[in-house]
């Protein structure tokens, strides 16, 4: 068995006052694809974005149990969440490429920190993040337009290589394809799939058919409680409690 | 068969009625404030043409060594070599009363034009010389017709024996009309025929440029850290709703307060363009600062997420992502305050930017004045001639307010076009 890179162990959170998840037990694998499926509401999404701590945006926020990051307490105040977000990149459900060039796009996490301190080290570390994502043979050409120029699918691509370039541990993905049309969807998910080999991701979805697709472990979210957790192919065919069996045969959801 | 035509019913007749009637409601509204528009530019013109030519008359000046010592050619007094040869040139008058009518005819700084004359021209001395010397403001009033001769000789300002002099010197080619360049680069004067626009016009452009300098920075700061980092708590809300109501204050209050902290606290120069552009600029902070609030405010909030999903810092998502696309939105912001901080007169006056400047200002440290407060002074004086000299300074104002805007429009154009 291998150790999990995320874990989290009665992972409790609070808007205010109201809970909208309730004592979560999960481990991520290491590369794996994690998919979090569950209707609207269920707090997938909220849980996705406990792990890069993007909660902390939401002051009425707050979060308590235990979720760990190999071996360490994300929520430990001795944590920098700068180092953390280092480590856990976030790809968003609306492609949110700067209003800068591709290549800026790319380039900025390495330039924030630091990774890459030659222009040419630079040059071949964006080259490397396009190709990785898969974007490389569109737009080597035209590396200073700007990066909304692209089409939707481009863009979450761009999106992808701009996460990817600081090379992190963790990709986290809340709904990639839902803007996306089934021709671009079919492309991001190929390449979520060849992603795995490096590195560990986490992905929220809204279709079932794209859990069963591309993850090999889901996790299937009611009302705030994890009901489900296990290997995508056991779930999605011997599902055990009768609510993931109405979510996934569209009963419920 | 369907009924698809306007008599269908479905009340349509009516509604397109209040569809007509709208829309024409809306081009006599357009139509109405284009003709205003029209007449206050059209008046404003005509008023101020008077101003582009200036009259001069021709005096033949005795510049001889018994008048003018060569060697100190400013001592001399012009003044009574002008006088003479007014009376040379009539020898008919004789009558005091009279005499100072003749006078009259050449503007009292005609002496200091002389001078100016000499100092550039010292060939000029030791001779007698035909000069161009600024006619006075009546004659050039009377020269354009705008003196009504059919009044009773009491109740114009030029009488029967002047017209008759101006009617000699004009047969003789002695008068003449030129380009009145003057206007443009000379400071006030009690005399409107020499009044010009410079000294108020550099105290502006000295008072805006202290006013940007100062308000810019600081309502673009405070408008950062409060919409992208202040706490969300009951002091920033007092904070927001003070800045909103200090936006609301009338700005003679903005004059009082410099009147007692920069002027009697700090004891800062009085009637400085220094003192009036930190009492502008506290006029237009809370503008700028709304402004410039609303403009991060319409910044997509993805911008910032992509950032500090990346692991940028707070202040690095802002500053390298926020910031430049909220950035044309504040200088939008920032001109709309500097365009009310240029037409401001009453926090002026507080701080004694209403004194009487003759001389053009070098620094932000000297006395000036400013455009609003030259209208105001102008539109204040006795003089008919004034009334030209108000519309032209009118004029001036408003070109500058446009060359204002034309530079924010440029650099908001540029800034947009990075994407």
């Amino acid at each position: 068995m291998v150790d999990p890179i995320i874990s989290a162990r009665g992972v409790d959170i609070f808007y205010d006052t109201k809970q909208a998840l309730f004592d979560v037990d999960l481990d991520i694998l290491p590369n794996k694809v994690t998919a979090l499926i569950g209707p609207s509401g269920c707090g997938k999404s909220t849980f996705l974005r406990a792990i890069n701590r993007m909660n902390d945006l939401i002051p009425s926020c707050r979060v308590s149990g235990s979720l760990t990051i190999d071996g360490q307490d994300i929520y430990d105040p001795a944590v920098d969440v700068v180092a953390l977000r280092a480590q856990v990149g976030m790809v968003f459900q609306k492609p949110n490429p700067f209003p800068k060039s591709i290549f800026e796009n790319v380039a900025y996490g390495l330039k924030i920190h630091k990774l890459s301190p030659s222009k040419s080290e630079l040059q071949d570390r964006v080259e490397w993040s396009l190709q990785n994502a898969g974007l490389w043979n569109e737009v080597s050409d035209r590396l200073d337009q700007p990066g909304n120029s692209l089409s939707g699918g481009q863009q979450q691509r761009l999106c992808i290589a701009r996460a990817i370039a600081v090379q992190p541990k963790v990709i986290l993905m809340d709904e990639p394809c839902s803007a996306l049309d089934p021709i671009a969807t079919a492309v991001v998910e190929d390449l979520i799939d060849s992603l795995r080999k490096e590195y560990t991701i986490v992905i929220v979805t809204h279709s079932m058919q794209q859990a069963a697709r591309i993850s090999q472990r889901t996790a299937f979210f009611h009302l705030g409680t994890l009901v489900e957790f296990g290997d995508t192919k056991t779930i999605f065919t011997t599902p055990k409690d009768e609510r993931t069996q109405n979510y996934i045969t569209g009963r419920i959801g | 068969m369907i009924d698809l035509t306007k008599k269908a019913g479905f009340g349509l007749d009516q509604r397109h009625r209040a569809e007509q009637r709208f829309q024409w409601a809306g081009k006599l509204a357009i139509a109405t404030s284009l003709l205003f528009l029209l007449v206050m530019v059209g008046s404003i013109v005509t008023d101020a043409s008077g101003v582009l030519r200036q009259t001069q008359i021709a005096v033949d000046l005795d510049l001889g060594p018994e008048n003018v010592n060569p060697s100190n050619p400013q001592a001399a007094s012009y003044g009574r070599i002008v006088k003479s040869s007014l009376r040379d040139m009539f020898p008919e008058v004789t009558r005091r009363k009279d005499k100072k009518r003749l006078y009259n005819l050449v503007s009292p700084e005609g002496s200091f034009e002389i001078a100016a004359m000499v100092t550039d021209n010292p060939a000029l001395l030791g001779s007698v010389q035909t000069l161009w010397l600024t006619a006075s403001d009546d004659l050039d009033l009377f020269l354009r017709g705008k003196v009504d001769i059919s009044l009773p000789p009491k109740q114009r300002r030029i009488s029967d024996a002047e017209i008759t002099w101006i009617k000699i010197l004009e047969d003789g080619g002695q008068l003449r009309r030129v380009a009145n360049w003057g206007f443009l680069s000379s400071g006030d004067s009690r005399e409107p025929e020499i009044a010009g626009i410079l000294s108020a016009l550099i105290g502006s452009a000295f008072s805006l440029a202290v006013c940007f300098a100062l308000s810019f920075p600081i309502g673009i700061g405070a408008a950062i850290y409060l919409e992208e980092f202040a706490p969300a708590n009951r002091i920033s809300d007092l904070i927001e709703v003070n800045i909103n109501n200090l936006a609301a204050v009338p700005s003679i209050v903005f004059g009082l307060l410099g009147l007692s902290v920069f002027l009697g606290v700090m004891g800062l120069p009085r009637s400085s363009p220094l003192v009036g552009g930190m009492v502008l600029a506290l006029m237009t902070l809370p503008t700028i600062i709304i402004a410039a609030r609303a403009a991060l405010r319409s910044v997509p909030p993805s911008f910032k997420e992509a950032a500090l999903a990346l692991g940028a810092s707070p202040v690095q998502a802002v500053f390298h992502h926020v910031f430049p696309v909220a950035m044309p939105g504040m200088l939008t912001g920032a001109i709309v305050g500097m365009a009310q901080a240029l037409g401001e007169t009453a926090p002026l006056l507080m701080i004694g930017m209403v004194a009487f400047i003759v001389d053009i200002p070098d620094s932000v440290l000297e006395p000036a004045t400013a455009l609003p407060v030259q209208i105001f002074l102008w539109a204040d004086s006795p003089e008919r001639a004034f009334t030209e000299k108000t519309a032209a300074a009118i004029i001036v104002l408003l070109i500058f307010l446009i060359c204002m805007n034309l530079i924010a429009i440029l650099l908001r154009r540029k800034l947009e076009q990075r994407f």
